[in-house]
């Protein structure tokens, strides 16, 4: 029988670079989101810490052993690169793995490619902050990677729109030397 | 002329322009406008209407006179301001309005002929024959009347749109603006410090009084420096605030690359959005020209403009200037002139009783009566001491007073307050929440005085953040008085313009008045005064003085016309940056796109998604060719196409079922494990929202489907009913259309080509007709759903997305092997009207489920939304327009999509509609055309003719109304 | 415009889907009658003033919520959660 190849979302479109910002794809191993059943947050909480994890509080993240719970939308979370606990009858788990393009943007200048797409303050964020916001007219998940690196999350289906559009914004603020 | 020892430019670095094909030279510096100053060009444009010459009038963005085109080829750029336009190597500048050429405009004429083109000309003359306005009329003044012209091409350049935010941002960086933000910086605000200039330090640089005894503008570069040093501070220049707008947001546009030659992706503007938690306006004032007869030939200018040439840019505009004001400041002029030894021929000061020393002759209790010289001043006729004298000079430099630069303040409808002692409107405090003006803008004029108010006023705003000012010691400067006594118009024979751009007289004001149009907002439509590039700027104080004057009114009392956003032109470009051409929205592309794309299939938009329209073969020369053989190759054989693009939603929670219950008419917490359902959703007003299948894939556990079109709506419906109507459900809810790709693989063999992928073959009994579950598919945990859109036996098959390519390309080699291929949207949509399937054509949103024929389906066991609505008896009755099919008599006879339906006999008119055609095709399977479409009646009507009417493609079909499902309508096909 | 979202701060109005009037949350029971089901689906007040209306915090945390504003001067006096927007 014949086996699937697996694709990643930016295939053949990453890495870029313009002046001193690069954009590179992030592979995603594995991405669920946890959203806890009534009154069932802080079970799932204790499980996740179990797991040196735990519930992140809105706009922040918990990192921990290579993993990452990140705050994902009100009552969400994204469980990244951990083997999620059994939640059954705690939360609804879903697989996400494959749903988001992801892609890291770091360097010199950041902010300011940022600033051409984003219409939040991401100077503010903390290492490990994330915000959903909007990149062009694209839902986002935004994360501050490092300090002047972000790793942006969005529709599989949008990663050539992305690429282009951080390009042109890269292309755009490296042109201002 | 230029003049030596003076000015901020660059002497070292010579530049190079031309302007109307002629080359000439000026400093690294220099704006456009004082480059042609100082080589002694005075006539730089043709006015609006009566094509009068026109000079250089202003130093700054409110110049209405010298626009000019810059640039050629596809990157020209029309109506750009020659006094903010940076002077650059290689800059190509032509004036505009006038043909032949700018001395020798054949329109022109158009200024002889003035005493009929007075205000409201065009109105009144332009009405009859109305058919002739759009062929006749509208292209002759078009052509006649206007400022530049769009060259025509796709725009080349680049533009960005970007987002700011701060705590305070200080708007103008002139002596206020400096003082605001250096305080709210020495604090630790975060501050954006924005100005329009492409030097900060605003009427510093154009003035030559000392600030903390020194030259005013080494004191600005000194605290410039200081702010660029701080994190905390970022300084915008090039930057206009051009709106304000709710909630602390401001609309900036950013010269970026129109200062130097084109580069390759430097945009050429940047549109900002700041939100600022405060705002300090400190915009400065305009200066307002005197309408005296004949007060607009070249070499008149505005007082404040003439020195800031001397200052900035060591630039005489004349060789022999003279002034005339009605107020201190136009004495500067003559001071700084004199001092530079520009010869002054008069200083005229409309006030008597005032004293003067000064090495010119100084004519006090004067007026200019007259002006002469035909493209450009003169002589000067002065009315002074009981007679008249004629002065000779080339350059006259007026000042009516300063108009604080208010129009920002305006933006959200608040209306300036006049200000009797210095004869002008002053905002009126809190009309922007979150802004304050400060110096002159909020008139205060002298230097020592903007200084003081800019600190205070940012001293308040960060008291107001919770942050405190650091006590900081006031640099001395100088703090004269204002005195001005108004002089609006000045009687005598000859036009005393008002508006230069608009071409409009005090006649005109009179005018309108005289016929009515006496509220300012009336004459403004009426005259034209203060619209186009400069908005008034100039002139609207002066006009509405001469308003209040002649209707009898005061001027407090006869208000001002609306100041809205933009406070500059913003190029279209600018704003919709990011925007154009397929930048429009995001591009959706499905995991089996490049292998569509391959097999030449042409892709077409669904909602944001590509999908392919058909996949053509060697020989096939129309689509329709490619989807007949696709439709026959999937009856009789097997296709695969990629549905990925539908919304899927995954739903769970011990309350899943009674929350689908709930948002579907029809019932799913009775649906077993395993097993798939057509749900139809309806809004709650009982008309119909979206129709998909939902899988129970556990005792909690669904995924929904959705149409491609609805997939965001619906989400969002979702979660407002779980979170807003219903948060007692215990139900969570996610998309994952993105993470499953997933295919239709139908027709007779289709059973076959799964069975070629999955790792377990499938049977009937494991996978009955709508069954659903887990499979592995070549080694990857997929699901499948035997589910049908085209009335054949057919499954969807979905893995995670990363294996869709490989999936995809896997399925069409076992389908090929079988006589199968790929089909696309077009033989998609054949099949599904062959089969009667709805589409979004006929859930339109003004049809119910009872149009539809699914009345049955919304269940009165349970409440759902829509139940309550759907069941008004508007909704139920029977003249409603009813889904039926439609068969011409003649096969071969085309229907077409938004045909009316008419009953044989009857006048095809409004009155006799009986309903309309909402999908169509042609069917290979019928050999015949068909249609879907809605009857009045129509389900009485069966076996009834009526006739498809379409007056715009010219098609007139009578055909027999018939069971919308053409196609086995038994269904043995599905559970083949 | 901005509205100050309770999950995720001050956002600019981009990020939000406006969901009608706030009454839209007071559904009427399905055997409400008529009148009420009427006034619900088709009947608004048209406030100069302070204006209760439903928006969607849509491609930010996704709540749903009640905003008070006012329709003449453009404030915003503030958002609350919807019951069940926090879950």
């Amino acid at each position: 029988m014949a086996k699937l190849i697996a694709l990643t979302p930016c295939a053949g479109l990453l890495p870029v670079t313009e002046g001193s910002v690069t954009l590179t794809e992030i592979e995603m191993d594995r991405m669920a989101s946890i959203a806890p059943f009534a009154g069932k947050a802080a079970a799932v909480g204790k499980a996740l810490k179990k797991v040196g994890l735990g519930w992140p509080a809105p706009g922040t993240s918990i990192t921990g052993k290579g993993a990452e719970a990140a705050w994902f939308a009100t009552g969400k979370a994204l469980v990244i690169d951990a083997d999620v606990p059994d939640l059954a009858g705690l939360a609804a788990v879903t697989d996400q793995t494959d749903g988001w393009a992801a892609v890291r943007i770091e360097g010199a200048g950041t902010l300011d490619v940022l600033a051409r797409l984003l219409p939040v303050d991401l100077r503010a964020l903390a290492e490990g902050g994330c915000v959903r916001t909007v990149v062009g007219h694209m839902q986002a998940h935004v994360t501050k990677a490092g300090p002047e690196a972000f790793r942006i999350l969005v529709f599989r289906s949008m990663a050539r729109t992305l690429v282009h559009e951080l390009g042109e914004a890269m292309a755009g603020v490296a042109a201002r030397g | 002329m230029r003049v030596e020892g003076k000015g901020l430019i660059d002497r070292s670095r010579r530049v190079t322009f031309t302007f109307d094909d002629r080359r000439m030279t000026g400093y690294a510096g220099d704006t456009l406008a004082s480059a042609l100053l100082a080589n002694d060009v005075r006539l730089v444009g043709r006015s609006f209407k009566y094509h009068r010459p026109r000079g250089i009038l202003t130093a700054g963005s409110e110049e209405p006179n010298a626009l000019m085109t810059i640039g050629t080829g596809a990157q020209a750029e029309p109506n750009q301001r020659a006094t903010t336009q940076e002077l650059f190597d290689g800059l190509v500048a032509q004036s505009q309005n006038r043909w032949p050429s700018l001395a020798r405009d054949v329109l022109s004429v158009n200024d002889l002929i003035s005493p009929f083109l007075g205000a409201g000309f065009y109105y009144k003359t332009f009405m009859w024959p109305r058919s002739f306005w759009e062929k006749l009329y509208e292209p002759f003044i078009r052509r006649a009347a206007g400022l530049g012209a769009l060259n025509g091409r796709n725009n080349p350049d680049h533009y960005e749109r970007a987002f700011a935010f701060c705590d305070v941002l200080v708007i103008g960086a002139g002596p206020t603006g400096l003082m605001a933000a250096l305080t709210a910086a020495r604090a630790g605000a975060d501050v954006i410090l924005a100005d329009e200039d492409s030097r900060m330090g605003g009427r510093l640089l154009a003035e030559t009084g000392e600030v903390d005894g020194k030259p005013g503008h080494l004191w600005a570069e000194e605290v410039l420096a200081e702010l660029a040093a701080l994190p905390n501070v970022r300084l915008m220049p090039r930057t206009t605030v051009t709106g304000a707008y709710d909630q602390g947001t401001y609309g900036a546009l950013e010269r970026v690359g129109q200062h130097r030659p084109r580069e390759p992706h430097l945009p050429l503007e940047c549109f900002w959005r700041i939100a600022a938690k405060r705002a300090i306006l400190c915009a400065g004032a305009l200066e307002r020209p005197i309408a005296f007869p004949n007060n607009d030939r070249p070499g008149i200018m505005a007082a404040g403009a003439v020195r800031a040439y001397l200052n900035r840019w060591g630039v005489a505009p004349g060789r022999a200037v003279t002034i005339f004001g009605n107020n201190d400041d136009a004495h500067r002029t003559a001071q700084d002139l004199a001092a530079a030894g520009v010869k002054v021929a008069a200083l005229i000061d409309s006030r008597t009783g005032i004293e003067v020393k000064a090495d010119y002759p100084v004519l006090t209790g004067g007026r200019v009566v007259a002006t002469s010289g035909r493209l450009g001043l003169a002589r000067i006729t002065v009315q002074h001491g009981g007679g008249t004298r004629t002065i000779a000079t080339d350059c006259l430099a007026m000042s009516g007073g300063w108009n604080p630069t208010v129009h920002l303040t305006c933006h959200m409808n608040g209306r300036p307050e006049w200000r009797e002692d210095i004869a002008s409107f002053v905002p009126k405090p809190g009309a922007i929440p979150g802004l304050v003006a400060a110096g002159a803008c909020n008139g205060t004029f002298s230097t020592a005085g903007c200084l003081a108010e800019g600190a205070r006023v940012a001293a308040e705003t960060l008291a107001d953040l919770g942050m405190s000012a650091t006590k900081a010691d006031l640099p001395r400067a100088e703090d004269g008085a204002y005195a001005i006594e108004p002089l609006w118009h000045i009687p005598g024979k000859g036009r005393k313009w008002l508006d230069f751009q608009n071409d409009v007289h005090v006649k005109d004001i009179k005018l309108a008045v005289q016929e009515n149009f006496r509220s300012v907002e009336h004459m403004k439509r009426y005259t034209t005064q203060g619209m186009a590039t400069d908005q008034g700027k100039n002139s609207n104080v002066a006009a509405l003085a001469v308003l209040a004057d002649v209707s009898g009114r005061g001027i407090p009392e006869t208000g001002t016309t609306t100041f809205r956003p933009p406070y500059v032109p913003v190029s279209i470009a600018a704003m919709g940056a990011q925007a154009q051409g397929k930048g429009f929205a995001p591009q959706r592309f499905t995991t089996s796109h490049a292998a569509s794309v391959e097999r030449g299939a042409p892709m077409i938009e669904a909602g944001l998604w590509y999908r392919p329209s058909y996949f053509p073969r060697p020989g096939e020369r129309t689509w329709k060719e490619a989807c007949d053989r696709e439709v026959k190759m999937v009856r009789s054989a097997v296709g695969i196409c990629d549905v990925s693009t539908l919304g899927k939603i995954d739903i769970q929670g011990p309350d899943a079922a009674a929350f689908l219950d709930f948002v579907y008419a029809n019932t799913f917490s009775t649906l077993p494990v395993g097993k798939v359902r057509y749900g139809l959703m309806l809004r709650e007003d009982g008309h119909v929202m979206d129709d998909g299948t939902t899988a129970r894939l556990g005792e909690t556990h669904y995924v929904m489907t959705t149409t491609t079109a609805a997939a965001g709506p619906v989400m969002r419906h979702l979660e407002f009913v779980a979170q807003v109507l219903r948060p007692d459900l215990d139900v969570q809810m996610i998309s994952v259309t993105e993470q499953w790709a997933q295919f239709s693989v139908v027709g007779p063999r289709a059973r076959a080509v799964l069975n070629g992928v999955l790792d377990t073959p499938i049977d009937d009994t494991s996978f009955p007709y709508m069954g659903c579950g887990a499979v592995s598919v070549s080694g990857v945990a997929g699901r499948l759903f035997r589910i049908s859109f085209s009335g054949e036996h057919a499954y969807e098959v979905a893995v995670p997305a990363r294996y869709g390519e490989s999936l995809y390309r896997l399925l069409l080699a076992q389908a090929e092997v079988l006589g199968g291929g790929p089909y696309g949207m077009e033989a998609l949509n054949v099949m599904r009207i062959e089969k009667g399937f709805i589409t979004h054509a006929e859930i339109h949103g003004r049809t119910t489920a009872f149009d539809i024929g699914m009345d049955r389906m919304v269940s009165q066991k349970k409440d759902c939304i829509g139940q309550a609505a759907s069941r008004r008896p508007g909704l139920l009755e029977e003249g409603r327009e009813q889904l039926v099919g439609l068969k011409p008599l003649q096969p071969a006879s085309r229907i077409t999509a938004g045909a009316h339906l008419f009953d044989e006999g009857a006048a095809t008119k409004r009155q006799n509609d009986k309903g309309y055609v909402t999908s169509v095709c042609w069917s290979p399977t019928l050999d015949s055309h068909i249609a879907l479409g809605f009857v009045a009646n129509g389900r009485a009507r069966l076996g009834e003719k009526i006739r498809a009417v379409d007056h715009l493609r010219g098609v007139d079909t009578t055909c027999e109304i018939v069971n919308p499902v053409f196609f086995d309508p038994e269904g043995g096909r599905l559970r083949g | 415009m901005r509205i100050t979202c309770p999950i995720c701060g001050e956002r600019d109005r981009r990020e939000f889907y406006y969901g009608g009037n706030a009454v839209l949350a007071d559904r009427p029971a399905r055997d409400a009658g008529e009148a009420a089901w009427d006034a619900y689906i088709h009947l608004r007040d048209n406030p100069a003033g302070t204006s209760r209306e439903l928006w969607q915090h849509e491609v930010g945390c996704g709540a749903w919520m009640v905003v008070e504003r006012d329709t003449v001067t453009h404030a915003v006096h503030g958002a609350t959660l919807a019951p069940g927007a926090a879950r």
